[in-house]
């Protein structure tokens, strides 16, 4: 890359990633911006169909590449896909909690809710707590 | 790899850039090689705008391009169809959300928005790089309509459909039609007879050849797929011979000697073995209970000419290119003792109190007792915070109200009392309520924390409540009929038809739509559509108008014979697979078949069918499935772009000003230009003209924002000026 790395206030809080879905919970990540309520710029989102299909293998990329911790925002039982949508995603948490263990990354660097729709607050607090627990981790 | 790529960072007029330093980010990524053009720019929406980015995409010959603005959700095709004009593959095209998701939520840090924009806007260029040109996949449709229920809102549809040419199979489970309101005597708001408003639309489809109506027939077994959905349904005989003389059928119901319990009334009487739910339903033949008849053999005997009690149940495939779900709700079966139900005598529910004043022209008379006064429980079975069906049947609160005043009309002398928790009578219903108040109904309401409680006293049936209207006062209430204001349920059998058709349930085990505001007919199945109560609680007009929208859905998909769907599926990489199944274990909608690869068994993914959903990509233990525009390398190139920190400079953070009338857009502080433009409309109503005159603002960008504006109700339209040129603004 031509431009140069430079160390930026962002990189102080922890980073997250946090995969949404297209129809609900990346809605209610808009409604906090446009509500302008404040969440950590280093918190970045990928929305997706649907939560259950995050591949392990992405969770563990980001991981690996300096991401603090990845915060799976599901639809739990609105998701339009599948009636099994939070036992499908459960399993790509343990599945990931797994891969983890055998690299010695904290298991608490992945976690999921369920977010729906106009979840604007819910939103912000899960991304103040979850930093908060990122901070402490020390693996 | 994408070589040549176009970025256009917005500014949103300034919802993005008074934050986040767009001009900076935009000499920024031109240093980047595979990117040919950078421009940050004051609209990208704007018709200016895209025709600036066509002439790009074409002098440049760009391969693919990334616009940085608002949410995908509001202009995804907008640029997707910018994309198309120049004549690049849309799926070329990446939107990179800088606003919703950037610099609105981080407006109190300026210089890390930026920094994240930066971040954000490179993961986007490395998606794109790896974005592949997909073509719509085409398919062929048979113009042939499928709609399962034939209530009020499955017979209108039908019409619709029919009128606009294609050919409808109306698959009824009852032998009847009309559904729920044919149990109504009376509907609100009109004071339609509900058999009569059936009849009426029954004889409006007769007058459609392309109407086939099965009655007493369930769907069995669906394959196929958008276009071509085989459904094999099974219909039930009717046990009357097709050629029997009328009279004698009217004979054989008058004369049967035995008694079976009657549904349509609700239990509340008991029907002959041989009837018809009430004299004039439709179709006008008869049902024979052929088991409850086993042992009358004097009177099959004697009918046996008439009655045909060898009849078998046939099995039909049809062939439909779509199907419309219109299978309705049921009513909330009060569990016994829930208010005293099933073991205080005088209990009863409000579509069970329906069919009494319809028994009872005359007196109000039940277990032999004239009615003189009724108190309703409201919300019985709906807003449980605790229970199952956490939401409101939204008719109920009028459906009450307005057999309330039936009741008054009807029988004259009669008191009611309403212990409501709210009263939810939306709209025009609200004159009921008030109508209702005027004639003397009392209402009292109460609170789920402190439910009403029925109990028998001597002769007398007392409910008691805590009024919160005065004060918690508790209020005793002699009622001779208490009647359970009783909500809307799915209906049990709705996981069969969820099962064949894969249509997901919610909580509320009603149908899901893909998106109440967007999608509101359409199920993530493909060609399969939701219309009427079997989504969610509606009244007969709200009905309506859901079947008709899921109708005029399938008209316009049908109408060509061929329909393109979107290319965003799974596809399995046939030499990585070792055909375990998993993936087709995790599919809810059967979209994943074996077939032979060479010699060797692999998985393969039915195009029709498939819904990009993704689910069975996790599975897979040799990684060998993907959906497009979600592959690993476009999802881990992306991870890595957030990953990169940039060189940014500090830029005036900007005054951050409280927003007054709070609770308006519900934002901290308004964007600038905003707050440029509220300044700038000095009478009570502006015109756009005048707006621009008073702020120095460019045109473009107040037309713009106000729109903006106005979607975010900070200002509302004030009708047009005196020559009709010019739409006038105020504030909200
Ligand atoms: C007590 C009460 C009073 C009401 N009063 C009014 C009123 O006065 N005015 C008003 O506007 N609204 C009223 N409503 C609402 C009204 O009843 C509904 O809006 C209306 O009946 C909805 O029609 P529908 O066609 O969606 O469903 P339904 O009337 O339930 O019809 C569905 C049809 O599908 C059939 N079906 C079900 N499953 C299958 C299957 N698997 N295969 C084939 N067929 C199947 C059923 O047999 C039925 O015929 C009232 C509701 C209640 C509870
Ligand atoms: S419509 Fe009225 S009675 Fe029915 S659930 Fe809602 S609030 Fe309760
Ligand atoms: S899960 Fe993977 S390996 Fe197994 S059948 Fe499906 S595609 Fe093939
Ligand atoms: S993405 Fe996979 S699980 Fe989802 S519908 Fe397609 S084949 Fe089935």
């Amino acid at each position: 890359m031509s431009t140069p790395i430079n160390q930026s206030p962002a990189t102080k809080s922890p980073k997250i990633l946090v995969f949404s879905t297209d129809k609900i919970s990346d809605p209610g990540i808009d409604q906090a911006g446009l509500r302008k309520i404040h969440y950590a710029p280093s918190v970045y989102v990928i929305s997706l169909p649907c939560s259950s299909g995050i591949k392990p293998k992405w969770i563990m990329h980001a991981l690996e590449n300096g991401f603090d911790g990845v915060f799976i925002a599901a639809d739990g039982h609105e998701c339009s896909y599948s009636s099994r949508c939070a036992d499908h995603t459960n399993t790509i948490v343990e599945t990931s909690q797994e891969l983890m263990k055998a690299k010695n990354i904290n298991p608490r660097r992945v976690r999921m809710a369920a977010l729906c729709s106009v979840c604007a607050e819910p939103f912000m607090s899960h991304m103040e707590n979850y930093g908060k627990i990122l901070a402490s981790l020390e693996d | 790899m994408k070589q040549r790529i176009g970025v256009y960072i917005c500014h949103c007029g300034g919802n993005i850039s008074d934050y986040v330093d767009v001009e900076e980010l935009g000499k920024m990524f031109h240093k980047e090689e595979n990117v040919v053009v950078s421009k940050d720019v004051m609209f990208a929406c704007a018709d200016s705008n895209q025709k600036d980015m066509v002439a790009d995409i074409q002098a440049n010959n760009l391969d693919a391009i990334v616009v940085c603005s608002c949410s995908p959700k509001l202009h995804l095709h907008t640029f997707k169809n910018v994309a198309a004009r120049a004549g690049l593959n849309p799926s070329n095209y990446v939107q990179v959300n800088i606003r919703e998701q950037c610099s609105w939520p981080h407006s109190d840090r300026p210089r890390e928005a930026t920094v994240k924009a930066a971040g954000l806007i490179r993961a986007g260029i490395n998606r794109v790089s790896f974005s592949e040109s997909l073509e719509n996949i085409e398919l062929t449709v048979k113009k042939s309509a499928l709609v399962i229920g034939a209530g009020v809102s499955g017979m209108k549809a039908a019409i619709d459909l029919a009128r606009s040419g294609n050919e409808v199979f109306l698959i009824e489970k009852d032998f009847f039609v009309g559904g729920r309101i044919a149990q109504k005597q009376t509907l609100f708001p009109t004071n339609q007879n509900g058999k009569e408003v059936v009849a009426a639309l029954y004889n409006e489809m007769k007058k459609f050849p392309n109407i086939t109506i099965f009655t007493g027939a369930t769907v069995e077994k669906v394959s196929g797929s958008l276009g071509n959905f085989t459904v094999d349904i099974k219909v039930k005989p009717r046990y009357i011979n097709p050629n029997a003389d009328k009279k004698a059928v009217k004979r054989a119901m008058d004369e049967c000697p035995v008694s079976v319990h009657d549904d349509f009334n609700l239990g509340l009487v008991e029907r002959k073995a041989i009837y018809k739910n009430y004299p004039e339903a439709l179709p006008d033949v008869p049902l024979v209970v052929a088991e409850a008849l086993k042992d009358a053999e004097d009177f099959t005997g004697k009918f046996a000419s008439t009655l045909n009690l060898k009849e078998e149940e046939q099995t039909l495939s049809l062939i439909a290119g779509s199907v419309l779900v219109t299978t309705g709700y049921d009513h909330y079966q009060p569990k016994e003792g829930e208010y005293g139900y099933k073991t205080i005598s005088n209990v009863v529910t409000l579509p069970e109190l329906n069919r009494l004043m319809e028994m009872n022209p005359d007196k109000l008379v039940y277990n032999g007792k004239q009615i003189k006064s009724l108190a309703f429980i409201y919300c019985v079975g709906s807003r449980q915070t605790k229970g199952d069906n956490k939401y409101c049947s939204r008719q109920c609160c009028t459906s009450t109200i307005h057999t309330s005043l039936q009741l008054k009309e009807k029988y004259k002398d009669i008191q009611t009392y309403h212990l409501y928790r709210d009263i939810r009578t939306y709209g025009k219903q609200e004159l009921m309520y008030a109508e209702s108040s005027k004639q003397g109904d009392l209402y009292f309401k109460y609170e789920e924390k402190e439910m009403p409680v029925v109990s028998v006293d001597g002769k007398s049936t007392i409910v008691k409540v805590k009024d919160y209207l005065t004060a918690k006062k508790e209020m005793e209430i002699e009622a001779d009929l208490v009647v359970l204001v009783t909500g809307m349920v799915a209906r049990e059998d709705a996981t069969t038809i969820s099962e064949l058709f894969k249509i997901p349930i919610g909580r509320d085990k009603f149908f899901n739509e893909i998106h109440p505001k967007l999608k509101p007919v359409e199920t993530v199945i493909k060609g399969v559509y939701i219309g009427g109560t079997c989504q969610g609680p509606k009244n007969v007009s709200e009905s309506v108008q859901s079947s008709l929208a899921g109708a005029s859905k399938i008209t316009a998909l049908l109408k060509s014979g061929t329909v393109s769907v979107d290319p965003i599926i799974a596809r399995i990489n046939a030499d990585a697979c070792t055909w375990c199944g998993k993936c087709s274990d995790v599919c809810d909608y059967t979209a994943i078949k074996e077939i032979l690869f060479g010699e060797k068994h692999v998985a393969t993914v039915n195009k029709a069918v498939c819904t990009g959903c993704g689910i069975c990509a996790p599975v897979c233990p040799e990684n060998a499935i993907e959906v497009a525009q979600y592959t690993d390398n476009e999802i881990e190139s992306m991870i890595d772009g957030f990953m990169m920190d940039f060189d940014i400079k500090e830029k005036g953070a900007g005054e951050v000003v409280e927003v007054e009338e709070e609770g308006k857009v519900g934002m901290k502080e308004y964007p600038l230009v905003w707050r440029e433009i509220l300044a700038g409309m000095t009478d009570e109503k502006n015109t756009i003209p005048e707006i621009v005159a008073n702020s120095k603002l460019a045109s473009e960008l107040v037309t713009f924002h106000l729109m903006t504006m106005n979607r975010y109700g900070v200002v509302v339209p004030a009708g047009m000026d005196a020559k009709e040129t010019y739409y006038y603004y105020k504030r909200k």
